[in-house]
């Protein structure tokens, strides 16, 4: 591999999070952006064909060092590291809505969900899910969440583009059907 | 009135938990995918009724937002069953409005279980534990991991230092701030540092201790001495802050 890419995997190797091409460019300036790009797929093609336990994933806006599928069980097994708390319905349902309506103010997430859904705003929030980007016209300037990248972290999405397009769902909103002719 | 919502029950033997459904939105699109009919001709009647005889078996008190879409329910079944001309074409469904809600729920719920496949799937990999200590941890944000004698130890000394409260009498002196900044500037103008003890003093009294107390912090505050406090518990030490004589 290059020096530079030594470089990345150095720094790769330590982060305990994705690091961005920006993240990476502070460690050499002179680098420039496709250089670094350049490095990052010869660091993955390394990886890939020396049949590693570790890959580089795109991830979350960044780039990280993950194990392979095919050790989670065994190295949970031994307890070297824990899984992420699964998260309830309720929070998917939330962080969903937040996801595709950001930015959002809590009404409109209620709203959708025919439920209060403060408490479990709160808990994403405090979990770094989800977090205020701006404030709403109108009334009260309501607060207006979006997703963060640590929700693209735990969901292992590069960016927000990888969430499936409303169109592709199998029950893709139609518009609903004209009022039935026909009463009950 | 038959009820249909509990021989439904009693068909698939599952018991209704509050935790079960994430809102009404939810339980009422389960329960048409019981019935396998047609969210955008829904039978209100009957839907209502087994929605009613779910939410009674939920206990009432916890569930005001089920008793919300009760009450729109019944009051869509209401409004289908008041008569009407026959082609009058003003006539709007007043399902319509639910019969949104409930696809643009639907597609939630579908959202729900892709994001819960990621994350799974996401959970499979792991990332490096290490984790960066925080820039200039104190040594205060350290959490205390400490045995209770150790702590029962600490508070007997302080306890011991003070002579016995006499809890009839008011105390008459009132804090004396400046009267112990004046005497820890004193001492610090002679020495580089100092211990707790040397500043209260002996057999200090509740208000000294407080006075001294209340001193130090303010005159660390200002920036003309440190405090350092080797371990949890033990002696804290007073130093003149290096830059600045002692005021």
């Amino acid at each position: 591999m290059s020096p530079l890419a030594r470089l990345l995997e150095a720094a790769l190797f330590a982060a305990s999070r994705p690091l961005t091409v920006e993240d990476l460019l502070t460690l050499d300036p002179q680098a420039g952006e496709a250089a670094v790009r350049t490095a990052l797929r010869e660091i993955r093609e390394a990886y890939a064909a020396e049949d590693h336990g570790v890959e580089l994933i795109e991830i979350a806006q960044g780039w990280q060092f993950l194990t392979r599928r095919e050790y989670a069980e065994a190295i949970e097994r031994a307890q070297f590291a824990l899984r992420p708390r699964r998260l309830s319905p309720a929070a998917l349902e939330t962080l969903a809505i937040i996801a595709y309506r950001q930015p959002v103010g809590r009404l409109e997430v209620d709203e959708i969900r025919g439920v209060d859904s403060d408490a479990v705003i709160d808990k994403l929030a405090e979990r770094g899910l989800v977090e205020v980007v701006t404030r709403g016209e109108g009334l009260g300037r309501p607060l207006l969440y979006g997703t963060t990248p640590q929700f693209l972290e735990i969901l292992g999405l590069k960016d927000l583009d990888e969430l499936p397009r409303l169109e592709e769902l199998s029950v893709a909103l139609r518009p609903p059907a004209p009022p039935a002719a026909a009463p009950e | 009135m038959t009820n249909p919502a509990l021989t439904t029950r009693d068909q698939n033997g599952f018991v209704i938990e509050l935790e079960q459904f994430s809102g009404p939105l939810d339980l009422l699109l389960h329960l048409i995918r019981e019935d396998e009919v047609d969210i955008t001709d829904l039978p209100i009647a009957k839907i209502a009724d087994q929605f009613l005889a779910v939410i009674n078996e939920l206990g009432l008190n916890q569930a005001a937002d089920y008793l919300e879409m009760a009450a729109r329910l019944l009051r869509i079944k209401a409004q289908l069953l008041l008569p009407r001309r026959v082609g009058d074409d003003e006539w709007e469904d007043p399902r319509a409005e639910l019969v949104r809600r409930l696809l643009e729920y639907q597609q939630i719920r579908e959202l729900v279980d892709w994001l819960g496949q990621a994350a799974a799937r996401r959970a499979e990999q792991f990332g490096r534990g290490f984790a960066p200590e925080p820039a200039a941890a104190s040594p205060a944000a350290v959490p205390l991991v400490i045995e209770l004698n150790d702590l029962l130890a600490a508070a007997e000394r302080v306890i011991a230092l003070i002579p016995e409260p006499m809890l009839h009498r008011v105390v008459p002196r009132p804090l004396d701030v400046e009267g112990a900044t004046a005497r820890i500037q004193a001492l610090l103008a002679e020495r580089e540092q100092l211990e707790w003890l040397d500043v209260v003093g002996e057999r200090p009294a509740v208000v000294d201790v407080l006075s001294t107390f209340i001193a130090l912090l303010e005159l660390a505050k200002r920036g003309s001495l440190k405090l350092r406090q080797p371990g949890p518990f033990e002696p804290i030490l007073i130093q003149r802050e290096p830059p600045r004589p002692a005021a």
